[in-house]
């Protein structure tokens, strides 16, 4: 499809379909240098992921050394996970799904780059940070205040080339991703400022830190990760099958339900706790109504789906994308139970929170990130994957490593927590007891980080200049395997020369 | 146009709304919260100074909240009293001195809102950091070896040395803790949520 491209000379107005490859070529660079440093981080995140798992059931591994100490890698294991993996690949999606939508070339390419550029070192200079001892002790907030220039500014540009391009759309249509999309630009910073003001620089005091902390917390996956992971299934879902969406006024009613409540739901994080009363119970609440715009939504992706599960044999991006809006509605559904004061009462203290965020993190966002590359990176490199093999190899290790993963954390967790509520069961019974299910945790992480390291070859053929490719999309069908291509390659070779 | 200034302008209400309603006001009604002056004239909270000021950013730096709480649940909800972590349950006052919060929400190693009271012995403390195997056979904590200096065999232990129970740790005899280890521990006596809040018991 794509690696046929011979456009030829149209008068007047470009096709939609040329219009498409000039709106790529503009935002090439930016989207693959963002995505390649979402994948860059993704796994350092899964390396300092593992290396935290092993010290939970060896605590001895690695031990002595104080920059990896546990509580250290665990921080840097998050905050790249959730800003250098999250962060970059959302700002990614974002720019290329606003830029397809609006049907406008990419604005401020040089200074998106720049700033990519500039955000990335951040993190970095963030996790040496954490690592030398200077986290902020603000959880999700770890980053010393040094390192948050160079997070805030960048964003700024993605903000001003976001609005640019929406205001410049062709259409006067707005399509429901780009609600989710404009949403996340404007809630962001605002997240981002208000919880870094009332926390690390002390505008509010005591446990009303604590509220601020966990509003964040909550929020920034609510409000960052959620809406790019669901704008991305409104796109893709559609697209790879061809068909529009379910209900235009059912997804209305999911974007207004969820932009009101899910900022609500914070607090639950806190339940128990040194706190009135009332501010749990007003994140019980926001948890409970959470249902609305998870069923709508649901409704909205399942129902697009019906009658086109066949697809699923065959399109990497539909298998991933289909994967996440299942996992969201089954994560989030786990989630606003979650938050009920006899459910925290079990769980609350335990690894079934930790279970429940890998759920939603892994089996729904970052599927659909996964998902946004496998789309567009064969349209903006203008090559297809070299290997279907290794793309259902980065499949079933997605899927199998988050199950794993999300079951063996929750189960444990609930047992955990029961026993923890049980005063005659020794403390240390209790970890002790935890043991098998932190080391299947560490095979869950293996698992995923097989599966990061099959897409990373991937993706590294697909961004390096060579002379053959496929000449139809890769389907996940096909025995395609970069080898074949290596071989070819070399056969070819004299012909060229 | 107006249509995105009012999805914008909806956008952005929703989170000033939650932040409003979350942050501002709870923080509002706890500007009314004050110390106490108890029986013998010290306040509660008191301040952090000195050695415990210093071991709070120990705790912070080495990332003890990723597994320890800091808060102590009400009778009837989980087990934190009749597991001894407190005698009551933990209120906003007892936070005043806390910046930035330690509260936690993670138990994989148990609460210390009250570990100071629980173990007030500072070689307890001492043996526990430089190797949790010493004094809790199974933990899962990591050893902080790095807050001691170590007496090996044969060496003249200092006066205020730790001995290491039974043949010692290989060929560590006695350990003394550094200047982070002893601000360290300072801070973890100091945690210590007994004294009866009238507001605890409502």
């Amino acid at each position: 499809m794509v690696a046929d491209t011979k456009a030829g000379v149209v008068k007047g107005a470009p096709s939609d379909y040329e219009f498409r490859v000039e709106v790529d070529r503009s935002s090439k660079q930016v989207i693959v240098l963002y995505w390649a440093a979402a994948l860059f981080w993704l796994t350092v995140a899964s390396i300092a992921g593992i290396i935290s798992s092993i010290k939970l059931h060896n605590p001895g591994f690695l031990g002595g050394i104080e920059w990896l100490t546990f509580g250290r890698v665990r921080a840097v294991h998050w905050d790249t996970a959730i800003y250098g993996f999250g962060g970059v690949a959302a700002s990614g999606t974002l720019l290329w799904l606003q830029a397809r939508l609006c049907q406008v070339r990419m604005p401020y390419t040089k200074l998106l780059i720049a700033g990519g550029l500039v955000f990335n070192v951040g993190i970095l200079v963030g996790v040496v940070g954490i690592l030398m001892g200077q986290s902020t002790g603000v959880e999700t907030l770890e980053f010393p205040l040094y390192a948050m220039p160079f997070l805030v500014v960048p964003y700024v540009f993605i903000v001003i080339a976001n609005f640019t391009m929406y205001f410049k759309k062709k259409s006067s249509h707005t399509y429901v991703s780009q609600w989710y999309l404009m949403a996340v630009t404007v809630w962001f910073p605002v997240l981002v400022l208000s919880a870094e003001a009332c926390t690390n620089l002390g505008a509010v005091d005591g446990v009303a830190q604590a509220i601020a902390n966990w509003w964040y917390g909550h929020n920034v996956v609510g409000l960052f990760a959620t809406p790019t992971g669901i704008a991305a299934a409104y796109y893709l879902i559609p697209k790879v099958i061809g068909k529009p969406i379910h209900s235009y006024h059912l997804s209305l009613l999911g974007f207004w339900s969820n932009a009101i409540f899910y900022n609500w739901a914070g607090t639950h994080h806190l339940t128990g706790g040194p706190l009135p009363a009332w501010t749990i119970t007003l994140g019980v609440v926001g948890s409970m109504m959470m249902f609305i715009p998870v069923i709508t939504i649901g409704i909205n992706h399942h129902m697009t789906m019906l009658g086109s599960f066949h697809l699923l044999k065959t399109s990497p991006t539909l298998r991933f994308a289909v994967m996440g809006s299942m996992l969201y509605t089954v994560s989030s559904f786990q989630g606003a139970l979650e938050a009920l004061r006899s459910h925290q009462e079990i769980t609350h203290f335990t690894h079934y929170t930790i279970g429940h965020v890998h759920l939603g993190m892994y089996g729904f966002f970052a599927p659909l990130m996964f998902a946004m590359m496998y789309y567009a990176m064969p349209r903006l490199m203008n090559r297809e994957w070299s290997s279907a093999r290794l793309i259902r190899i980065h499949f079933w290790c997605t899927l199998v490593g988050t199950l794993l993963y999300g079951g063996a954390m929750c189960y444990a967790g609930i047992r955990q927590g029961m026993m923890m509520n049980d005063p005659s069961i020794p403390f240390l019974n209790i970890v002790q007891w935890t043991i098998p299910f932190l080391m299947s945790r560490t095979l869950a992480g293996l698992i995923l980080l097989s599966g990061t390291v099959a897409f990373l070859i991937n993706f590294v053929r697909i961004v390096t200049p060579h002379k053959l490719t496929w000449a139809t999309p890769t389907m996940l069908d096909s025995d395609r395997d970069w080898k074949q291509i290596l071989e070819a390659e070399k056969e070819a070779k004299p012909q060229h020369e | 146009m107006s249509r995105t200034f009012v999805l914008a302008f909806g956008i952005l209400l929703t989170i000033l709304s939650s932040v409003t309603g979350l942050v501002i006001i709870p923080n509002w009604q706890f500007q009314a919260l004050k110390p106490v002056v108890k029986a013998d004239g010290r306040r509660y909270p008191e301040a952090y100074f000195g050695d415990s000021a210093k071991g709070r950013g120990v705790y912070i730096s080495q990332g003890c909240i990723y597994c320890h709480t800091q808060q102590v649940r009400m009778k009837g909800y989980g087990a934190d009293i009749r597991r001894g972590w407190g005698t009551r349950r933990s209120v906003p006052r007892d936070y005043l001195e806390d910046r930035p919060h330690q509260l936690g929400t993670m138990r994989t190693g148990p609460d210390l809102a009250s570990i100071g009271a629980r173990q007030p012995s500072e070689s307890w403390h001492a043996l526990h950091l430089y190797d949790p195997q010493l004094t809790s056979a199974g933990s899962v904590m990591p050893r902080y070896n790095y807050f001691f200096d170590e007496v090996k065999r044969g060496q003249m232990p200092p006066a205020d040395a730790i001995r290491l129970p039974g043949n010692g740790r290989g060929d560590v005899t006695h350990i003394l803790p550094n200047e982070r280890g002893r601000q360290l521990i300072a801070y973890l006596k100091r945690l210590n949520q007994s004294f009866p809040l009238p507001e605890a018991n409502q």
